[in-house]
């Protein structure tokens, strides 16, 4: 059912011949995190392509980039001071949010657009959708609401969330880049990107690519070891507690 | 040089994690402990979550107890009979100690229990500890003898059993209850428990000098081995590339700790231990009272659909 509207969606939208095209790539489609990876940035360029049927009065373009990361649950607590110490006291638990989160634009976002369009397209990160379970209910809620703003401010800390309204630079009127950032703590997965373009406040058109962040190498084989063979992996792990205490033993021997 | 740990997530520098298994292994080699009640603080303290601290840690001391056990057990300085008796309490304790960790964590109050548990237990431990000292320092200058031990209510107990190495008759319920308790606390707090384990065989067993430490070692082993299994199957928390760092930092830094360490007067030796104990916990304490600089934290519950 969904599937249909979708696919109904994009003939009704694409029925009304988009004078725009976007044609986007990454630097790079898999990124690798290797023992001594800290950090790294990717670029994503693109260019605005043109038809016969756009606008000749349409000169200037305003661009929107976000990137999520895969999605998890998270849990924010608070704590409060309770017989005077400071202990986690109440939660709120989000649902299937972004594990990163960037939005970057070549001009402020509310510049770029109206604050109703800005909400429904989910720009800057008080208007992306973070779901939560508030007793039973499934809601966002309103951006200034303390856990919310905890929540991304900590990301934020992190370096998994970020918006930067000046990331995106046009080399010409129709080329355009981004650099995005990927933390030392980068979460593994698929990433999307979304592209939204704009002129003179609407949405134009709008295009999607992705990019793979993998683990490599050894600590993939431990990580996913761990994960889904947990006895084996104690029992290795164990295992070599005690040859390297052996070992130890043998090589200190005093006699 | 920068290495990433698997399982704790995070990127660290190799040498500065090996200088603390190493500083933590010198001072375990020093006063013939384990060393968890400093290196699972440590750990937190570089920026390790708790959880992930306490289940590696239990690995690194399997391996330096291991090797500690092996010299004792070649000059026969561990009791058997009784090692084992203490192990039956001990790998229970283990298991209700990993269960109770489960259990906190999911409920969000697991970083909060490590921290009291170590408030609680090290000032007491390490108070306890250090005012003994002084007073047998005290003694050693007035040239008192100690005073004369006597039978105390816990050799009325019944199901008394002969243990021949470490020449006493004692029951065996006090013992297990001993290996519950340090089983226990060691699974949730990651430390071996000789520390505490050590004074509790002396002063409440009467197990004799000559095999307390090293059948204390035993069950450190085998405690810790157990719980770094259960850590590994119900948790999977245990990095192991971080514990092979600490094992190797530590049995090397042990060597060297323990030839300092006779160099120390036996009195000198828990004065210092008792310090060094208390101020881990004024430490953890001075952590729980004052203001946290972000009263948010987020936990990751994994990925979803």
């Amino acid at each position: 059912m969904r599937a249909a509207l979708a696919i109904l969606l994009v003939l009704l939208l694409g029925s009304a011949a988009r004078a725009e095209r976007l044609i986007v790539s990454v630097s790079n489609h898999r990124v690798t995190v290797t023992p001594n990876y800290s950090g790294e940035e990717l670029v994503l360029f693109g260019s605005v392509e043109k038809d016969a049927s756009t606008p000749a009065d349409r000169k200037s373009y305003d661009l929107v980039v976000t990137v999520m990361g895969p999605r998890a649950d998270m849990v924010t607590r608070r704590k409060e001071r309770t017989f005077g110490i400071w202990i986690n006291t109440d939660y709120r638990q989000f649902l299937a949010v972004p594990s990163y989160l960037a939005l970057f634009a070549n001009r402020p976002f509310d510049v770029i657009t109206s604050p109703e369009i800005a909400r429904r397209q989910q720009i800057g990160l008080n208007n992306v959708l973070l779901t939560q379970r508030v007793s039973g209910d499934y809601a966002d809620v309103v951006p200034n609401d303390a856990f919310r703003s905890a929540f991304i401010r900590l990301r934020t800390q992190k370096g998994l969330y970020r918006e930067d309204p000046s990331a995106v630079t046009f080399l010409t009127p129709t080329l355009f880049r981004t650099g995005i950032p990927l933390p030392e703590e980068v979460p593994i997965g698929t990433y999307e990107v979304e592209i939204k373009l704009f002129a003179n406040g609407a949405l134009v058109t709008k295009t999607e690519t992705a990019f793979e962040i993998v683990k490599v190498g050894f600590e993939q084989f431990v990580a996913t070891s761990a994960r889904q063979h947990g006895l084996i992996y104690g029992l290795a792990t164990a295992a070599m507690a005690l040859m390297t205490g052996w070992m130890a033993s043998i090589v200190f021997r005093k006699d | 040089m920068q290495l990433y740990l698997p399982i704790a997530d995070l990127p660290v520098n190799i040498f500065l994690v090996l200088a603390m298994g190493a500083a933590v292994g010198f001072v375990s080699g020093m006063f013939g402990i384990g060393g968890g009640f400093l290196m699972t603080p440590l750990l937190i303290f570089i920026g390790i979550t708790p959880a992930v601290a306490v289940a590696s840690v239990a690995s690194h001391i399997a391996a330096s107890s291991f090797s500690g056990a092996l010299s004792y057990w070649r000059r026969r300085a561990i009791d058997p009979a009784l090692a084992s008796v203490l192990l039956c309490g001990g790998v229970t304790g283990t298991a209700l100690g990993v269960w109770t960790f489960t259990q906190l964590r999911a409920l969000g109050q697991l970083d909060l229990m490590i921290a009291l548990s170590y408030v609680v237990l090290l000032t007491t431990v390490g108070s306890l500890m250090f005012s003994e000292g002084l007073r047998a320092l005290m003694r050693t200058r007035r040239g008192a003898v100690p005073p004369r031990r006597t039978h105390s209510w816990i050799h009325g107990l019944p199901l008394k059993m002969r243990f021949k190495r470490s020449k006493i008759y004692l029951s065996v319920i006090p013992v297990v209850i001993v290996g519950i308790v340090i089983g226990f606390i060691g699974a949730i707090m990651g430390i071996g428990g000789g520390f505490i384990l050590v004074p509790i065989m002396i002063y409440l067993l009467r197990v004799p000098t000559s095999t307390v430490i090293g059948t204390s070692m035993v069950l450190t082993l085998v405690t810790m081995l157990f719980a770094t299994l259960l850590h590994a199957v119900t948790n999977h928390l245990v990095d192991a590339v971080l514990a092979l760092i600490l094992m190797v930092g530590g049995v090397t830094g042990a060597q060297f700790g323990a030839r300092a360490g006779q160099k120390i007067r036996g009195e000198q030796l828990r004065l210092l231990l008792g310090l060094l104990i208390l101020s881990v916990g004024v430490r953890f304490a001075i952590e729980l009272v004052i203001r946290p600089e972000d009263l948010f934290t987020i936990r990751e519950l994994g990925v979803s659909g």
